[in-house]
């Protein structure tokens, strides 16, 4: 089946079979931003936003973005790189398999929370589960980077 | 002073990879890849007595189907060690018997995963179901054997009696360990048993593979060990290692669970048979089921001691639960005595038995700690409970009996491959500063053993302390090759492989620091077989110490070859050059030449040469990290929930390279222990059937779990590191269990001595 969906912006007709899943729609479409951690939904590695709100594409059936505006990573490259810069500072980028599913959630999380506090970016960021980090070093990050974002904002 | 070592530099691929770049394995097949998939074992120990795949094959769009019936039979290991291996050659690719729920059955490529996934289910198996070994408490002699087959074996002499289900045996002893336990005042007797923890790591195992132009296979896989790799595929495909070549390229965490090869075999196979690229990414439940984990061990400790605190003898019994196959079973339940008993060197006897067990399990494998962490749960738990027993403050029998600066125990020779007799002097060894430092930052003092917060909740402390070991002396050894290129940048090639931790970028500052050029003059390319020079791998702590030390040496001999031809091209003796990675100076005349325009004038004008140096290392001496690990747990008396409410972790790993990079391996370590110690049950159905396969059941820990993490490196320097450096990525998960578990016993009462403390165990052992 024919599915009509805006990704990154564009415009896209995409051939899907009904029983198949957004994670892997994309990626034999070249996203190969999105990475897939889990099979249950469980890890977050996969998110996307659709229609500005993050959701997991692994458990999404892809039939059901038809009509949808899909945002990958590679949509906003300069966004993420911004987010990324504080990460790689903290040291917290490691392996880096779950770093774009959380960027996209810390993405997320700053359009939904103005001034969030550690336990917004916990709750926001509680899906996206990391291996390498525990985690600390990057609630670091994501302050660092927010107080940054902020400082410039009150400029 | 050092310019680049020792400083918090980013790491070289970190920005790349978090914007999602195509870097990973999977990223990189080729488009046209067959798919393959794995039919796997639905039961825990049966012959197949018939297979049919005539249906599945008719499927449009599958290109091949292999069982056993299409393989030579060969015994393997799927180990990655050095040759020979340490492990039991009891593996086939496919056989006529599967020995646990998950071993590889039928082997199934097709135009795409759909495809692959719908013939995989027409394959018609008949099982006869055989009698399983389900329990390794009991699998010794049991009435049912493993492995009945007569043609596997092992290289080395490590006990192994396929007979009796047994692996491997391992056996320590100094002094007369019965007679001076019977001698002390006190004796604390009790067992301890840890889980087999999954290494969790974010990517799966995954490879692909396809033909070079030469007609050589090449495999593109997500490993810690490609050199190792290169060798089992040869053995299992009877070729020789001329034809084969394993790339590594970025990987998604290992962990250890890819020091084990899996993945590798299936669309190797499929290429060698039908000249098509192939490729397997596993699916999460793949990993869990048909990969290995962290050996289950069961050790009875028997500790003697003074009642002034000192400790005696101590007498470590255990065994481990090796699964279905041995693979590291034989050094992991070593490590658990090498590796653990050395921390306390005054006692007068110790001895240590450890043997792994066949099983109808999932196979055990490399897990962070190797082994360690399974032995330092054991006996820093009895450590605790001695100080129980007496009434003395865990730190004050830390204190009294740990191994400090300076000092030996025979053990390390025991234990050190080719060392000799000399006493070896633990010249480096910082883990008083450890315990004193971690300490002060828990406030012990304030807080030991426990503080009421309510009705409900009490917070208690606990401790333990820890080593591990930096690479492997005289086995694993480590090799880089230096290239210089006009402009005055390097290569720097190692093999190498850098799981996510940076070890890339430690050692480029390693060799940017030896040459005093800037760091961003070294390019890294790592974990290639035919580019890049051999490297055990990455495992054993060793690519800091190891590796680092052969990048050393290749920046010297660099360094060395930059003087040589600097006099040749001033016309000079070597003597009267200087190099100080920017310029090359002639002494006496103070003519210089930057080093840029040096390395194009060798390239282009004059002399007319490549410069290349190498280096390797093998380590000689065991240089152990140590660490003293401090847990603040609160326990819900109501529920029996405990929360990690601060863990302190104070490291010795000698010099840190990089010390941000050092610091997120022991964060990222200590939270793994937390698993280890509360979350990460594992849990088997009566029929062998792993129940925690998917991460809906298998629980690691998420960042909402987590109290606070202080970590703190000691100022410590080991003389046979590079610039002093020691291991760090696995010392960092050995402190955890046992300190939160004697936490929790402060707390509330409950001592835990089976892994995870579950709030379920924790509520149950109070009433």
């Amino acid at each position: 089946m024919k599915i009509n969906v805006k990704i990154n912006g564009i415009k896209k007709a995409l051939d899907v079979s009904p029983d198949e899943y957004l994670v892997e729609t994309l990626r034999n479409n070249g996203y190969m931003s999105l990475r897939k951690g889990c099979d249950t939904g469980s890890c977050g590695m996969c998110t996307i936003h659709l229609d500005g709100e993050a959701v997991l594409s692994c458990v999404l059936i892809s039939a059901k973005a038809d009509g949808h505006e899909i945002t990958t990573i590679e949509g906003v490259q300069e966004e993420a790189k911004d987010v990324a810069k504080y990460l790689v500072d903290e040291g917290v980028d490691q392996c880096g398999f779950c770093g774009t599913g959380t960027i996209m959630s810390i993405l997320y999380l700053e359009k939904c929370v103005d001034n969030p506090t550690d336990e917004d970016i916990l709750h926001y960021l509680r899906g996206n589960l990391c291996r390498c980090t525990g985690y600390a070093g990057q609630l670091r990050a994501i302050k660092r980077y927010l107080e940054a974002k902020n400082d410039e904002g009150s400029k | 002073m050092m310019k680049v070592v020792n400083k918090s530099i980013s790491k070289k691929d970190g920005m790349a990879l978090l914007q999602g770049k195509p870097l990973y394995t999977d990223d990189l097949a080729p488009k046209d890849s067959l798919v393959v998939k794995v039919l796997r074992s639905p039961h825990s120990f049966a012959r197949i007595k018939e297979i049919n795949t005539s249906i599945a094959k008719k499927v449009p769009g599958v290109e091949c189907i292999f069982t056993y019936k299409d393989i030579e039979r060969r015994p393997f290991t799927r180990a990655g060690q050095c040759y020979p291996e340490l492990s039991a050659y009891d593996k086939f690719l496919l056989d006529e018997y599967v020995r646990h729920v998950g071993d590889d059955v039928a082997i199934i490529a097709a135009v795409d995963e759909k495809t692959a996934i719908k013939a995989m289910k027409l394959i018609k198996v008949d099982y006869e179901k055989l009698d399983p070994v389900l329990d390794y408490r009991k699998a010794e002699g049991h009435k049912n054997i493993v492995h009945p087959e007569d043609d596997i074996f092992i290289h080395a002499d490590v006990g192994f009696n396929k007979d009796k289900n047994i692996a491997c045996e391992v056996n320590l002893r100094l002094g007369d360990v019965e007679k001076v336990i019977s001698e002390s005042e006190v004796v604390i007797k009790k067992t301890y048993e840890n889980q087999a923890q999954a290494q969790a790591m974010a990517e799966t195992q995954r490879s692909y593979s396809y033909l070079d132009m030469q007609g050589r296979l090449v495999v593109v896989s997500s490993t810690q060990i490609p050199f190792h790799t290169r060798r089992i595929l040869a053995n299992v495909f009877d070729l020789p290692e001329s034809k084969i070549r394993v790339i590594k390229p970025r990987i998604g965490g290992g962990f250890g669970s890819k020091q084990t090869a899996h993945s590798e075999f299936y669309p190797a196979l499929v290429t060698l048979k039908t000249g098509k690229s192939a490729k397997i990414v596993y699916t999460r439940r793949e990993v869990f089921r048909g990969t290995t984990s962290r050996h289950a061990m069961r050790f009875d400790v028997t500790i003697g001691a003074n009642k002034e605190g000192k400790i005696r003898a101590i007498d470590m019994k255990g065994i481990s639960d090796t699964g279905a196959y041995g693979e590291h079973a034989q050094t992991t339940i070593g490590a658990a005595g090498k590796k653990v008993l050395p921390l306390y060197n005054k006692v007068e006897a110790c001895r240590f038995n450890g043997k792994a067990l066949y099983t109808n399990n999932v196979p055990g494998g490399a897990l962070r700690g190797f082994g360690v962490t399974q032995g330092t749960f054991a006996l820093e738990s009895a450590v605790n409970e001695l100080a129980k027993e007496l009434k003395i403050d865990p730190v004050k029998i830390r204190e009294l009996n740990m191994i400090k600066k300076g000092e030996t125990t025979k053990l390390l020779n025991m234990t050190t491959k080719g060392w000799g007799d000399e006493p070896m002097h633990m010249d480096s060894c910082q883990l008083e500063y450890c315990v004193k430092k971690g300490k002060a930052l828990i406030s012990w003092e304030k807080k030991y053993p426990k503080m009421q917060v309510n009705k409900n909740k009490v917070r208690g402390v606990g401790m333990a302390i820890a080593q591990q070991g930096s690479g492997l002396p005289k086995i694993d050894m480590a090799s880089a090759i230096l290239k210089l290129n006009p402009d005055g940048f390097f290569n720097l090639l190692i093999g190498a492989t850098d799981l996510g931790t940076g070890s890339d970028t430690i050692l480029a500052q390693i060799a940017a620091e030896t040459m005093g050029i800037d760091v961003n003059n070294i390019i890294v390319y790592s974990s290639d077989t035919d580019l890049t020079p051999y490297d055990s791998g990455a495992y054993a702590s060793s690519t800091t110490y190891t590796t680092g030390n052969a990048v050393k040496i290749a920046a010297e001999n660099m360094k060395d070859l930059i003087i040589r031809y600097g006099a040749q091209y001033f016309e000079t003796d070597e003597g009267n050059i200087e190099f100080n990675g920017k310029e090359i100076i002639r002494i006496d005349n103070e003519e210089r030449i930057t080093f840029e325009e040096f390395s194009k004038k060798i390239t282009y004008n004059i002399l007319h040469t490549q410069l290349v140096a190498s280096g390797s290392f093998v380590p000689k001496k065991t240089a152990p990290p140590y660490m003293a690990g401090f847990a603040e747990v609160e326990v819900d008396l109501d529920t029996g929930k405990a929360d990690v409410i601060e863990f302190v972790g104070v490291v010795d790993c000698g010099t840190p390279i990089n010390p941000k990079l050092a610091t997120i391996q022991v964060e990222g370590g200590i939270v793994q222990g937390i698993g280890l110690a509360l979350y990460e049950e594992v849990k088997y159905n009566d029929r062998g059937r792993l129940m925690t396969d998917t991460f809906m059941e298998y629980k690691i820990p998420t960042r909402v779990d987590l109290g606070k993490i202080t970590v703190k490196l000691a100022d410590g320097h080991d003389d046979t590191g590079p610039y002093g450096a020691k291991s760090i990525g696995e010392v960092v998960i050995n402190t955890v269990a046992p300190a939160i578990t004697d936490a929790i016993y402060n707390a509330c009462g409950v001592r835990v001595r089976e892994l995870p403390a579950t709030p379920e165990k924790i509520l149950l052992s109070k009433a």
